[in-house]
């Protein structure tokens, strides 16, 4: 069976990937995509990169998929997270689920974007105007160099 | 013991490489990180990370074994 997680290089394409998840028992779909926006507490972002320990992130991607689909009454789920250089505007991460009704296509989207947030080894690095760069959640850093 | 060590984010830059085979005597992954934060001043603490021996999550305890690859993970921002 093909993951139900990945990791890619490439932009994301909602349509195609919404396409997969319809099925005659659905009758609700929720997506959510995260978009690259061009500021984060209070600061001018000009560049952002992501990056991941792929093999152990699609591993724990594909769990959380899975919890979703055991806690929530679902027909199907996706999520893709996307890496590398990124702009302003691009979709980072799209998550679709179908579902029987809405309630539980809305619950296990929130779900899974938080758990993935939370668990799945992605890192953020935000490259600002004054030239200064951060990794994003991580405390005592001393190195800051333009991306 | 012959380990192979990856690295990522914060760690990759602070290292100034993504991944190295190591001789070492740490039996631990708390050990070996100790010993790799002295080396190379990484600012992370082990409180705050996470670890890996190949290819899933483990314990900062468990028992080092030949060959094993690990991977100390950074706080995630994924999303």
């Amino acid at each position: 069976m093909e993951s139900p997680f990945w990791i890619t290089e490439s932009p994301i394409e909602p349509t195609a990937l919404k396409k997969t998840l319809q099925g005659a028992a659905s009758g609700a779909f929720a997506s959510f995509e995260g978009w690259v926006r061009n500021h984060n507490e209070g600061k001018q972002v000009n560049a952002l990169e992501y990056s991941a320990y792929k093999p152990l992130a699609e591993k724990e991607g594909a769990r959380i998929i899975e919890e979703a689909k055991e806690k929530f009454a679902v027909e199907a789920a996706t999520c893709v997270h996307r890496v590398g250089p990124l702009e302003i505007g691009d979709i980072a991460i799209w998550v679709g689920v179908s579902a029987p009704h809405r309630s539980a296509s809305f619950e296990a989207c929130r779900f899974i974007v938080d758990e993935i947030k939370a668990r799945v080894p992605i890192w953020k690095r935000e490259g600002y105007q004054d030239g200064l760069t951060d990794w994003i959640n991580c405390p005592s850093q001393e190195l800051r160099k333009p991306l | 013991m012959k380990i192979h060590v990856e690295y990522y984010a914060i760690l990759k830059e602070q290292r100034g490489c993504s991944q190295e085979n190591l001789d070492t005597d740490a039996a631990t992954p708390r050990a070996l990180y100790a010993s790799l934060k002295g080396d190379h001043a990484f600012t992370l603490e082990d409180s705050d990370l996470k670890v890996a021996v190949n290819e899933d999550f483990a314990s900062w305890d468990d028992a080092l074994e030949e060959g094993d690859t690990v991977v100390f993970i950074p706080p995630v921002a994924g999303g």
